[in-house]
């Protein structure tokens, strides 16, 4: 089946949001399809982070529609919206483990709320996650004990742990060395493709994109300025685009 | 007494002027809206918190740990409050009553006063100071470093995992220091009655124990000791929720939750003054 007669999973339909006079968001339009590594990239306070908000539910938009699984986020009740969330995987800025949790904890702490499996099976499950991440030997420990990439892949497996059909990366390289920023954009490739799951990338490093996106978005003033397929996102013909990416191109 | 000029009801009259005029303050300090957003909120969170105390047995573990932290980190400031309360306590009335030879009676004096006010409200402000103030700056720091956000983006209900425990935990945990700080607060003012004062140990704890032995009319039950145990048990849940609330509302990085944390403790001491007047009304009218 070709890919766009496929329903997206996520579908944003002129979203507008403002804080007090600020526009950030001014009718931005965005698909991402089963299936789809979609990256969202632009300069800072351009709303990356506001729309994935809003996808998850965190923000209702001042108008618009933004649909996820083919539902209208803002319209949803707070148990239909619970529901969704549970199809949904969120990896934070700062990985936002919880930090009087060990690291086993933290991962085994979604699966227990949800209360369908047993602690053999959780305990296999969190030792499958920190397998996946490349993570040994850490699962004792407490988040103020680990490194930052650290506290990034176990908040990758954190969000994988509960096997999402879609996952939210909100600035998976801050804060990162480019070595730790490699291997955390090799990991994100490696659980795409391993995984199946639909993902959403907000980023502004090209590096990364270039590797985990299929498809690049670039925002700039609110709006959906270029949508490409990765390969030739990066042979911009857009002025504003260019210029964006013109220093990290040479 | 009340004199024949005024009304029965004057105090309660006083104590509802004092109240709208401590609410006008705040009303024109933080503005009408903010107020009553912020009493909105603390009062939803307290029926989230009963919606969810079926929750409780899944909570345990947590429970227990809170139960064990706010106790052992208190047990020594609460302790050594309360010894020098009772000898504050016994030194101020013994004073008085032996300039009229009345000495004796200081053991139900200090007892009563103990056990009816000091003991739980000395408490209640000893735990929202240490543990109120580090229950607000946890939950501060983890609004501001987006945990609560990645518990509500997993579903997870976080007044159940974070709120329940800690208000459970300090409703046991205020009583049972209330107990401790009790007994230590009349065995301090005991010192006092014997070393200073010239009453004997054994008239100061008969005479203590015996006025505190009272049953009440409505529970027969020593109405000193289990009303004050009523405040307490009260005043745990005040703090805790207010605490929490002061953390969940908290934004804007360290500052944010250095504000949260001075907000719970400043509206714990006010709540619990207030609420101690209307419950002592309560109980003891």
């Amino acid at each position: 089946m070709n890919a766009s007669s496929k329903k997206p999973v996520v579908r944003i339909s002129d979203l507008h949001k403002s804080f007090d006079d600020q526009i950030v968001l001014n009718g931005l339009n965005l698909e991402v399809q089963p299936g789809e590594c979609l990256g969202i990239m632009g300069g800072s306070g351009t709303g990356k982070s506001v729309a994935l908000r809003h996808v998850i539910g965190l923000m209702k938009p001042d108008s618009g529609q933004v649909e996820v699984f083919g539902r209208e986020v803002a319209s949803l009740s707070a148990n239909e919206l619970r529901a969704l969330r549970r199809r949904v995987g969120y990896v934070f800025q700062e990985g936002a483990l919880v930090g009087w949790m060990t690291v086993e904890d933290n991962l085994a702490l979604p699966l227990r709320e949800r209360g369908k499996l047993s602690e053999p099976q959780i305990a296999e499950r969190v030792a499958e996650a920190l397998e996946t991440v490349h993570v040994i030997g850490a699962g004792q420990k407490f988040p103020s004990e680990i490194s930052g990439g650290m506290k990034k892949r176990i908040s990758i497996a954190r969000a994988l742990i509960t096997r999402p059909e879609l996952v939210l990366y909100d600035e998976p390289n801050a804060g990162l060395d480019p070595e730790i920023s490699r291997s955390i954009n090799a990991l994100m490739r490696e659980v795409s493709e391993k995984l199946g799951v639909t993902s959403l990338v907000v980023e502004h490093r090209v590096e990364c994109l270039r590797r985990v996106a299929d498809r690049v978005l670039f925002i700039h003033e609110g709006k959906a300025l270029v949508d490409d397929i990765t390969a030739s996102f990066f042979q911009p013909s857009h002025p504003r685009l260019i210029a964006f990416l013109g220093h990290d191109q040479e | 007494m009340t004199p024949d000029y005024l009304p029965s009801w004057w105090p309660q009259l006083l104590t509802v002027l004092f109240a709208a005029g401590v609410a006008h303050a705040a009303w024109n300090n933080a503005g009408p809206r903010a107020l009553l957003e912020e009493a909105g909120s603390r009062l939803m969170l307290l029926w989230a918190v009963f919606a969810c105390l079926h929750h409780l047995p899944k909570r345990r573990a947590w429970l227990l740990s809170q139960v064990r932290s706010a106790a052992i980190s208190n047990l020594y400031v609460v302790s050594l409050v309360g010894v020098f309360i009772g000898m504050i306590f016994a030194l101020q009335a013994g004073i008085e009553l032996a300039r009229f030879g009345q000495q004796d009676q200081i053991g139900p004096l200090v007892a009563a006063g103990i056990a009816r006010e000091m003991g739980p409200f000395i408490t209640a402000l000893v735990l929202a100071s240490t543990y109120g103030s580090a229950m607000a700056a946890e939950m501060g720091t983890m609004a501001v470093s987006d945990e609560l956000t990645a518990l509500e983006v997993m579903s997870i209900d976080r007044v159940s995992l974070l709120v329940l425990p800690r208000v459970v935990a300090l409703a046991i945990v205020c009583p049972a220091m209330t107990v401790i700080s009790d007994m230590i607060g009349i065995i301090g003012g005991g010192f006092v009655a014997s070393a200073q004062l010239g009453v004997g140990w054994d008239l100061y704890l008969d005479s203590a124990i015996t006025s505190l032995s009272g049953l009440g009319e409505t529970f027969p039950v020593p109405k000193d000791v289990f009303g004050g145990l009523f405040k307490s048990f009260c005043f745990g849940i005040a703090v805790a929720l207010i605490s929490c609330a002061s953390g969940i509302s908290a934004r804007g990085g360290a500052l944010g939750v250095g504000r949260a944390t001075s907000r719970a403790v400043r509206d714990a001491t006010i709540t619990i003054i207030v609420a101690n007047y209307f419950l002592t009304w309560m109980i003891y009218r």
